[in-house]
């Protein structure tokens, strides 16, 4: 088991005891923190969020902006970085839910909203298969089933970025990759064996 | 494509699981902890809590029964019983469960579900509906009951549940008080009627006997999620079984877990 010191970004995010739950179950070294300091120290960043993106990314510059900051450094270092949901959403620039607020700009794109259409119920919510893509990497499964629950999706405008995809409607982007960053739009923490797997991946790499 | 979800649900009073769960494997059936896990093993989509403890002490023994649940059971968690207040869903939330039940208090007061919604996201709202049919009613009308479905509240069940995806709710979890206990099978015209006009995903509740029940629950009544007790709880059927049983008969569901 890999002893790697994992700081979970504490952005105010319901989930966030069941990521750290999931992590330490997979063999990490767990510290749930919203200190830059922390962060700053830790081998690997785990940046889980749920609610709305403009929350999320408020609470990365509450304070004055040190844990902003602490994870773009973290970032620009080539450390492993692992978003969850909303965490991975902040990748981006910007969300169509919250278009005034500024995510990390890592990832060229943007996040947008499910369109209504007829029979479509918004939150896409429950389990579903995902396929790999070009970024998707050694390990990771292909036709491993997780579960979402969210009203936004990532489109990365780079579709080398796209590491894996599934189908609500029509086709999106279910998780991104990219050097050393990962994220994923479903719940790795809340699927089982198939989500302690990607993330027992992301603990021992 | 979205899998339609299999949810065991459970029954908590202090802390314990009410009514006989019956599974051999296990050593202490009462223990909703072990019961979850058992679930879990079997590859259900979620689970779901529903605490029926009166006290107030009890509540906090119902925090713990979570937190632990969350510590070795990796799916999503549904706790609903007595959530009265945007403190209460967050409590909940914090220890681990990933949407919280509200039912009466929401009817009191139906701005809480935004309250909520606003705080931590529609995701993690489910409004529990219990629905009964009023007798001669054509065309068909179902009214609200609270309080465990004993006190009438004089409203329509469908248009309540618009009402309540439209304040924030993510989830409706809708339960026929008329079907309940009987292992009759769902009320299907309830579920049809909820799950066609709400924009948020339904779970249908009450009545479910056997396997065919759940696929009449989603292919008839339009349902995206199933739950039941009994079946599960006295080992006639696995969620496994279920899961083969709509698989079988083309419905989308998850593939077996190893």
């Amino acid at each position: 088991m890999s002893t790697a010191r994992i700081a979970v970004a504490d952005l105010g995010s319901g989930n966030l005891r069941s990521v750290a739950k999931a992590l330490t179950a997979v063999g990490a070294e767990v510290v749930v923190s919203a200190d830059a300091d922390v962060v700053a120290r830790a081998d690997k960043l785990v940046v889980p969020g749920q609610g709305a993106f403009g929350a999320c990314a408020a609470e990365l510059d509450r304070g004055g902006g040190a844990l902003r900051q602490a994870v773009l450094d973290f970032i620009a270092a080539g450390r492993p970085f692992f978003g969850i949901c909303i965490g991975m959403q902040l990748l981006f620039g910007s969300s169509e839910e919250n278009p005034e607020a500024p995510g990390l700009g890592i990832l060229p794109g943007r996040v947008r909203r499910f369109a209504d259409r007829p029979g479509l119920k918004i939150p896409h919510m429950g389990w579903n298969r995902t396929a790999r893509g070009p970024a998707a990497g050694a390990g990771v499964a292909d036709g491993a089933f997780f579960y979402f629950v969210h009203s936004y999706y990532p489109d990365p405008a780079r579709a080398e970025d796209v590491a894996l995809t599934t189908d609500y409607g029509a086709p999106f982007c279910a998780a991104v990759a990219r050097d050393n960053v990962f994220g994923t739009q479903f719940h790795p923490e809340k699927s089982q064996a198939a989500g302690l797997s990607l993330l027992r991946r992301f603990a021992s790499a | 494509m979205l899998c339609k979800r299999v949810i065991p649900c459970l029954d908590v009073d202090g802390g314990r699981v009410k009514k006989g769960v019956r599974f051999k494997e296990l050593r202490d059936a009462g223990d909703p902890v072990l019961v979850a896990a058992a679930y879990d093993a079997q590859g259900a989509d979620e689970i779901c809590f529903l605490d029926i403890t009166a006290s107030s002490d009890g509540r906090n023994t119902m925090l713990d029964v979570v937190r632990a649940t969350a510590e070795r059971v990796f799916l999503p968690l549904t706790v609903g019983g007595g959530v009265r207040s945007v403190e209460d869903v967050r409590a909940l939330l914090l220890a681990g469960a990933d949407k919280a039940g509200i039912n009466t208090a929401a009817v009191a007061d139906p701005d809480l579900v935004r309250r909520a919604a606003d705080a931590f996201g529609n995701q993690a709202i489910v409004v529990a509906v219990d629905a009964r049919r009023e007798p001669g009613s054509d065309p068909l009308r179902w009214e609200v009951y609270t309080h465990g479905g004993r006190r009438p509240t004089g409203i329509d069940a469908v248009a309540w549940c618009e009402r309540m995806a439209k304040n924030g709710a993510g989830e409706i979890l809708l339960t026929s008080m008329d079907r309940d206990g009987t292992r009759d099978g769902f009320d299907l015209e309830l579920t049809r009627a909820v799950a066609d006009r709400v924009p948020v995903p339904v779970i249908a509740s009450g009545g479910v006997g056997n396997l065919e029940h759940l696929y009449q629950g989603i292919v008839d009544g339009h349902a995206d999620a199933v739950l039941a007790a009994s079946i599960f709880h006295f080992g006639e059927s696995t969620v496994g079984q279920a899961h083969d049983y709509l698989r079988a008969r083309g419905v989308a569901v998850r593939d077996k877990v190893e």
